[in-house]
């Protein structure tokens, strides 16, 4: 799903007003895979499989593949509904500068969430 | 010809902790006195489908006010200089404070998230003040996820966060009007006011060694939390329910953090059994 995230979000004009002042990278770990998302002015730039121990972002958020798969699912069990319920529940972990996350907290919760709406649909 | 809703608003004055405290309340119906506590960081907005229902008002006299520093209800002369933190004598005062001064006989209290807790110290210490208690979302032993200070600072907006950390507290089957009308409470609280509430509500308020004391034989205990309660999670919900003999526990399906607010309907379902019980 997280091949989906760019064109979701850059997808809901509303999302990417409200993150217009947003310009940064930040880390989305999948399991053992992580991967680069690059926001400007509130729109996904890109999203990339991280290749270099240099590549990394100003905050990550980290979480297994099946807390993943049922955050992305059309209606999520509990504890895997949101970020900070996966944080409460021990699923999922935060690092980094949380700054412009806290600054923006709806603003990325609703962004890594944007891939739920291609289960919605299906 | 305009359609007024059956609630009634109005001002007054009691005293907490030696200060005047200037209060709203809202109110509906007649019968056995109900007062309901509103969540940490928001007001007695939350009641509004409570106090509108007919099957509830019909025997009860539902009550909700805003806490001091909450909602319309003023801050205390001098709150400038101060910061706001919550503890829980100064709750239980609160409390107390409202229901001798609308010299209510025996009311029900029930309360959400701090408001859960609190009523479950009520049922503690003065299970012969109240005819029962019903903790929403309430536990005697929680632990915090976050920290705090990021609800209180200079370079981040404090409703905006605190909306935006209550809003996983919402279950995703909630009608999406009931989510965003919870959140705009939050959008709306003080600055600095849902950061002190949490010190009751995480830090000040546990009281699990000591829960097992209450009498629910003088004071009936009902626990009702929902499902996607990520902070008073079905697991403590239950584990406080056990710690009390003779409390009801009961977990509520596709229901978060704030029942009353963000899904009145399927809220008014588990609610009205209890309601009916107490009465009786």
């Amino acid at each position: 799903m997280i091949e989906q995230l760019a064109e979701r979000a850059n997808a809901d004009g509303w999302l990417v007003h409200r993150g217009r002042r947003i310009n940064l990278k930040f880390l989305v770990g999948i399991g053992d895979a992580d991967y680069i998302v690059a926001i400007r002015d509130g729109r996904v730039e890109s999203v990339a499989p991280r290749t270099l121990p240099t590549d990394t972002g100003v905050f990550s958020f980290r979480a297994g593949n099946d807390v993943w798969a049922d955050f992305w699912s059309a209606e999520p069990p509990r504890d895997r509904h949101d970020l900070f319920s996966m944080v409460a529940a021990g699923l999922a972990t935060l690092d980094g500068e949380l700054l412009p996350l806290m600054q923006n907290l709806q603003y990325f919760k609703d962004l890594l969430a944007a891939p739920r709406a291609a289960a919605v649909e299906a | 010809m305009v359609q007024y809703e059956p609630i009634t608003g109005r001002y007054f004055t009691m005293q907490v902790a030696g200060e005047d405290c200037r209060i709203y309340v809202e109110e509906a119906g007649s019968g056995i006195p109900l007062v309901c506590l509103h969540t940490a960081g928001a007001d007695a907005r939350q009641f509004r489908h409570l106090l509108c229902d007919p099957d509830v008002t019909a025997n009860y006299r539902v009550l909700a006010f805003d806490m001091p520093w909450h909602g319309k209800s003023n801050p205390p002369v001098g709150y400038q200089n101060r910061d706001y933190q919550l503890t829980t004598e100064l709750y239980r005062e609160t409390v107390n404070a409202f229901c001798q001064a609308l010299e209510l006989d025996n009311p029900v209290v029930m309360g959400c998230s701090m408001g859960g807790r609190i009523v479950l110290h009520l049922a503690l210490e003065q299970p012969d003040d109240f005819r029962a208690v019903i903790a929403l979302e309430g536990a005697d032993r929680l632990e915090p996820y976050y920290d705090t200070d990021w609800l209180h600072r200079p370079d981040i907006h404090g409703g905006e966060i605190a909306a935006a950390f209550v809003s996983g507290q919402v279950a995703p089957q909630s009608p999406d009007e009931f989510r965003h009308e919870t959140l705009w409470h939050y959008k709306q609280g003080g600055p600095g006011i849902f950061k002190g509430d949490l010190y009751f509500y995480w830090t000040d308020g546990h009281f699990d060694d000591r829960s097992h004391r209450i009498d629910t034989s003088r004071c009936p205990v009902y626990l009702m939390s929902g499902e996607y309660d990520s902070s008073c999670t079905p697991e403590r919900t239950e584990a406080t329910t056990n710690r009390i003999p003779g409390a009801k526990g009961k977990v509520m399906a596709d229901i978060g953090h704030f029942p009353m607010s963000e899904n009145p309907e399927l809220f008014r379902r588990h609610l009205m059994p209890v309601l009916e019980e107490i009465r009786r």
